[in-house]
């Protein structure tokens, strides 16, 4: 996929941002149930650098999912190359895996995926608790990401006590408690309306300013376009790239 | 995840399932208590039979009449046959026949009524020689025992056991008073110190007179002659053996019996006590030892299932926490420290049941149980490791979960 490589890069500001955090080549996923096998992803080239903000955008089915698995380290490539922040990703066992996840990526999902009978804090502290960080400290911290959030008067809440736009806002700070490299978002405002996507989406705009890396899948335009650049994935294979912000603003002139 | 995240995570998760937890322990339940009550009732047996044999002095043989304890049990029904006679007793006395017995004390008991200022008593009257009080190791509190010359004249003379007067006299201060036995007179001469009960009988219930006086005013008839009961005191405990030899060799030429396989008498010692108290217990052990194999085999499998249904229920959130940075072996452990929960559970509540039952069994079976910390302690921790062993399975399969596979399930 030597053209979308092409673009990618022909693209990239490589001025504005930092050292590349994904770098993905020639990537393939083949999902095999019995002895029928899917190619999901039919070789897919990306780099995504520090502080970027990136929608990943794309209609169901064209395999959105699938690359924000792999992006964050969930599960494995058939074929094909993983670098994230600088590790090389391919060849690890779970328990490192489990380590990378933890140092490199906040999760959101579409979902919130909350653990219903832990208190706010104590859901935020959790990847915390897996790198080992002292118990006081962790609550401290995760009482300043929910404060970030705009939730501190909620620590002890239990998610079912929350709306569903503050149990976003819950796991936005879950997954910023550990200062990760980059924030994964797959559809994270799909199960909101708009006053609470536009909390979600505004508190991604503030962590783009503060120089946070953002990977935000979603199939509505309105979401992606709030990010400062699109990939456009279609059957597998990424179909355009908005990389600067020229193009960026035809896809969003396109859009209105 | 240090250890005390693990155990307050762990934890509730086996509290947020109360009832279901608790079920599940069950198995472990009775298998604890029944370890408990085995080894308790293995040390109670242990303290009734040292008990026993305290009580009776270990260098005693008993001689009773027909050989019931034949250990084909053909001659079953010989137990309660008169093939004893007081000229056995005396035979047994002479140190040339029998040089390692040191003393014989014939009885001859039966059970009559007592009454002294219109109070009414049944007892057990025994008649006997003034060698009783050494051979069974009993002492007085008041008074002398029964003479040679009481047994040479028949005296109405008796020596009461301690319970025996206090019934009939409020007091143990008795002696000198008269007490009528089967509507003759008799003087109380002594008291009995108290001695407990042993395996069949009151020690203290009991009312002594000599073996003539019973044999010709209190009992009579053909039977006059036999006893009922030959103690045996032999020299030392080393020479307990020599004696059974001695005895069995007098008792059969006496009764003109060729061979010992024919006898009409059976020489029992303590060892006899003790092998009946051990194979009672034997089977005791036996059936609980199954009975607690089986619960903990049962109560583990329990354990199992429920834990491979919390894995089942949990697959999200073990996906969440793979998905969040935690290694296998942190969702291993977490799994296994909830296995051990259950365990622990079952085993505290199986010891609380297990020591309830040792309050409560032993006026039912009539042994005692001793309740030992160590068991307690030690069948506390056999019920945290079969939650480890059983809990290992479903937790390698939690910690094995693809996360992917794990954060899509519903
Ligand atoms: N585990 C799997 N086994 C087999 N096929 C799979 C599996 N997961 C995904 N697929 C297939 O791979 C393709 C891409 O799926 P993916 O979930 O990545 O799509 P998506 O872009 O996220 O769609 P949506 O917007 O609906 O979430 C789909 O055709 C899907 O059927
Ligand atoms: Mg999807």
């Amino acid at each position: 996929m030597t053209t979308t490589r092409a673009i990618a890069n022909g693209n990239m500001p490589d001025k504005e941002y930092g050292e590349p955090v994904i770098e993905l080549t020639a990537a393939r996923k083949v999902y095999r149930s019995g002895t029928i096998e899917f190619e999901a992803l039919r070789g897919v080239d990306l780099e995504i650098r520090q502080g970027e903000y990136v929608a990943i955008m794309g209609p169901s089915g064209s395999g959105k999912s699938t690359l924000m698995n792999i992006l964050g380290c969930l599960d494995t490539l058939t074929t094909g190359h993983y670098r994230l922040a600088g590790h090389d990703v391919d060849d690890l066992d779970e328990a490192e895996l489990a380590e990378i996840r933890n140092k490199e990526i906040g999760f959101v999902f579409q979902q919130f995926n909350l653990l219903p009978s832990l208190e706010a804090w104590r859901n935020v502290e959790l990847p915390l608790m897996y790198a080992r960080v002292p118990g006081h400290e962790r609550r401290a911290r995760a009482e300043r990401a929910l404060e970030r959030v705009g939730l501190g008067s909620r620590f002890v809440n239990k998610p079912g006590e929350l709306s569903g736009g503050q149990q976003q806002r819950v796991a936005v700070a879950r997954a910023l408690v550990g200062e990760p490299t980059m924030i994964l978002a797959d559809e994270p405002t799909g199960n909101l309306d708009s006053v609470s996507t536009e909390d979600v989406l505004g508190l991604f705009d503030e962590l783009h300013d503060l120089g946070r890396t953002i990977v935000l899948i979603t199939h509505e335009l309105e979401v992606a376009q709030r990010a400062r650049r699109i990939v456009r994935v279609k059957d597998g294979l990424i179909q355009g790239d908005t990389a600067e912000g020229a193009l960026l603003a035809t896809v969003a002139g396109g859009a209105a | 995840m240090n250890w005390s995240e693990t155990l307050r995570t762990s934890w509730a998760a086996v509290r947020s399932h109360g009832l279901r937890s608790l079920l599940t322990v069950l198995g472990i339940l009775i298998g604890i208590a029944a370890v408990i009550l085995t080894v308790g009732l293995g040390l109670g047996t242990q303290k009734d039979v040292s008990a026993s044999i305290s009580s009776l002095g270990s260098n005693l043989l008993i001689v009773s009449p027909g050989s019931s304890t034949d250990s084909s049990g053909v001659r079953g029904g010989f137990g309660t046959s008169a093939t004893l006679t007081a000229a056995d007793a005396t035979a047994l006395a002479s140190s040339v026949n029998a040089p390692d017995i040191e003393g014989v004390a014939a009885e001859k008991s039966t059970s009559l009524a007592l009454e002294a200022n219109d109070t009414n008593w049944t007892t057990t009257v025994t008649g006997t020689t003034a060698s009783w009080l050494d051979v069974r190791s009993r002492d007085l509190i008041a008074g002398e025992f029964i003479t040679d010359e009481d047994q040479a004249s028949q005296a109405a003379v008796t020596v009461l056991g301690s319970e025996t007067a206090t019934e009939l006299f409020g007091t143990t201060n008795v002696v000198g008073q008269s007490v009528t036995i089967d509507g003759h007179t008799f003087e109380v001469v002594g008291v009995l110190a108290s001695a407990g009960s042993d395996s069949s009988s009151n020690l203290d219930d009991v009312a002594i007179v000599p073996l003539s006086t019973a044999a010709n005013q209190l009992v009579g008839g053909t039977t006059a002659n036999s006893v009922s009961t030959i103690y045996l005191k032999a020299a030392s405990d080393g020479q307990l053996a020599a004696a059974y030899q001695e005895a069995e060799a007098v008792l059969l030429n006496l009764h003109s019996i060729s061979s010992a396989d024919s006898a009409d008498f059976t020489i029992s010692s303590q060892n006899a006590l003790v092998d009946t108290a051990t194979s009672i217990y034997q089977t005791l052990t036996v059936l609980l030892t199954g009975v607690a194999a089986l619960s903990l085999l049962v109560g583990g499998i329990g354990v199992m299932n429920i834990m491979l249904v919390s894995v089942t229920e949990r697959t999200r959130e073990i996906g969440l926490r793979k998905a969040l940075g935690a290694p296998p072996w942190a969702i291993r452990r977490q799994f296994l420290v909830e296995a051990a929960i259950l365990g622990l559970t079952g085993g505290v509540l199986g010891a609380v049941l297990g020591m309830g039952a040792a309050l409560a069994l032993p006026g039912v079976v009539g042994s005692s149980i001793v309740i030992s910390p160590e068991a307690v302690g030690l069948s506390i921790g056999v019920a945290i490791a079969i939650g480890l062993i059983f809990g290992v399975y479903p937790a390698t399969r939690a910690a094995r979960l693809a996360p992917i596979d794990a954060l899509r399930s519903e």
